[in-house]
């Protein structure tokens, strides 16, 4: 057993939990950019308050979402430890210290925009996360005809909700849920909000772009095969797509709502 | 005397490992392009030498690129600003006349500076006595290539034990870290059979020395692989991590 504690309290191990929260952070990126497509669904929320009721009350989901969170403080934590160490071992700075030359700034600066990330992660559960739990977001029914297949929605009193509910009464399909989708299009209409999830996208693909590749250079998957495809979907994946597609969602609301 | 160049140099000058250190600026004249970089040092050291002041005291041996002894951070560089040569290496004419150069020590908690531009890089040495060997067999000469070894493996064993251990990797990384050294040491003998009796014992005691010297961690910027004098390359730290781990989690308690 001793063996693994001196593996992961040696540098490398360090590294190691790094780089396994980071990759585990990566695929949550992935399902939460396509959980919340639903957003552009135009239907007044009704998938997306469905959907975010499922992910909250979905027993698997709940002990993913643990790990998750967990992942979250492990990556900071290690972070802000090795960051430290590192600093330790250079204690007296260069006068004249040419990075550019030899490393690209955001490899270079992997906490900084680290710490843009966990600062917008902190708002953003609060926001949403937060919120919703707390029952601070409105209720909304949905009444579905599901032979015409037209649908009208109703705010709810407070008083009127007690949980989530989906029933079909008389060939009508009832759902009651909680706004989240409200919340967010609430949310959206303030242009610094906006402009704060644009920014920390930014960082977000900075971030990624490095990370990815450095988390498998970590784990010692260094493969002339390989590192190409990991490079492609490094920069590609998750340094333009994901970070676009949710920057897509703020802009969305502010401009189109 | 055309060609020549008059440059302004500021050298860190520092008297031991106690006292503080401090830049001081000299004139280096009528310098010919022609000279390495140390050539011109020791041009600077006469004069110093004639004035009866103390000379710029650095490390040098072999002057042609394959000791490792030279070192020197100019203008926020190791080894200045051309790739794949060593300060030795590096003439003048990568300067121009009227130019400030900067030259500093290597800077890490690990090397700590002897005097002036002269780092003690003796914590290389305890990380190679920590593993870096191979048991020898005593007995007859073995023949020629009894040993069979792929070319390719060869040729990568061979292009990782090419590392001169001058610290340039350490001096480059924004985390003063050492890891592609000691990643070129560990896979320089983890490629080729020889080296396969000691090979996971190797990677654990190398890696808990170089920790134990107080280096940095990697985080993978790449400043190590693009100032290294000799090329080596950042596929080493990934075999280190590699042997590491399949060291640690598989392979220490594999007799039972
Ligand atoms: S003095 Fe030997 S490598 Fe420069």
């Amino acid at each position: 057993m001793s063996s693994f504690k001196q593996a992961f309290t040696s540098s490398l191990g360090k590294k190691l939990i790094m780089s396994l929260t980071g990759l585990f952070l990566c695929t949550f990126l992935v399902v939460h950019l396509i959980g919340n497509l639903q957003l552009f669904h135009d239907d007044n929320g009704k998938a997306f308050n469905e959907y975010a009721y499922f992910m909250t009350h979905f027993p698997p989901i709940k002990v993913v979402s643990y790990l998750l969170y967990a992942s979250i403080i492990l990556h900071a934590i290690y972070a802000l430890v090795v960051t430290l160490h590192n600093k330790k071992a250079r204690p007296v700075k260069y006068a004249v210290y040419d990075g550019q030359a030899n490393s690209k700034w955001n490899s270079r600066n992997m906490g900084f925009l680290g710490t843009i990330l966990l600062f917008f992660i902190v708002s953003h559960m609060y926001s949403f996360w937060w919120k919703y739990h707390r029952d601070q977001v409105p209720y909304i029914e949905y009444r579905s005809d599901l032979n015409s297949g037209s649908t009208q929605t109703r705010e709810l009193a407070a008083a009127e909700f007690n949980d989530y509910q989906n029933f079909t009464d008389n060939g009508v399909e009832v759902v009651r849920a909680r706004d989240l989708y409200r919340q967010v299009e609430f949310a959206f209409q303030e242009w610094w909000l906006v402009a704060f999830y644009v920014i920390a996208m930014v960082a977000l693909s900075f971030h990624l772009i490095h990370g990815f590749r450095s988390a498998f250079q970590t784990l010692g998957w260094n493969h002339k095969k390989y590192v190409p495809l990991i490079r492609f979907i490094g920069i590609w994946g998750f340094g333009v797509l994901i970070p676009i597609g949710f920057a897509a969602m703020p802009l969305y609301f502010f401009f189109c709502k | 005397m055309s060609g020549h160049m008059n440059l302004t140099l500021k050298v860190w000058r520092q008297k031991n490992k106690e006292t503080r250190g401090k830049f001081v600026t000299y004139k280096a004249d009528d310098i010919s392009p022609d000279m390495s970089f140390l050539e011109m040092l020791d041009v600077v050291n006469e004069g110093l030498t004639r004035k009866g002041e103390d000379p710029i005291y650095f490390d040098h041996d072999c002057r042609e690129g394959i000791c490792g002894m030279c070192s020197l951070h100019i203008n926020g560089r190791p080894h200045g600003p051309k790739e794949e040569t060593t300060t030795c290496q590096l003439h003048m004419r990568s300067f121009h006349d009227g130019q400030t150069i900067v030259i500093e020590p290597w800077r890490a908690a690990a090397f700590p500076v002897i005097k002036d531009l002269a780092v003690d890089r003796s914590a290389f040495d305890r990380i190679q006595q920590a593993g870096a060997y191979v048991n020898i067999n005593t007995g007859g000469v073995p023949d020629a290539n009894a040993i069979p070894i792929p070319k390719d493996v060869a040729d990568e064993a061979f292009e990782s034990a090419t590392c001169i251990g001058c610290g340039a990797c350490v001096a480059a990384c924004k985390n003063a870290s050492a890891m592609l050294f000691v990643s070129a040491k560990i896979s320089q003998y983890a490629l080729v059979p020889q080296g396969q009796t000691e090979r996971y014992s190797r990677a654990q005691a190398m890696v808990a020395q170089m920790d134990e010297e107080g280096f940095g961690s990697c985080t993978n910027t790449g400043a190590c692989e693009a100032e290294c004098p000799v090329g080596i390359k950042l596929t080493n730290i990934a075999r280190m991590n590699r042997e590491y781990f399949t060291a640690k989690f598989f392979k220490q308690e594999e007799a039972h």
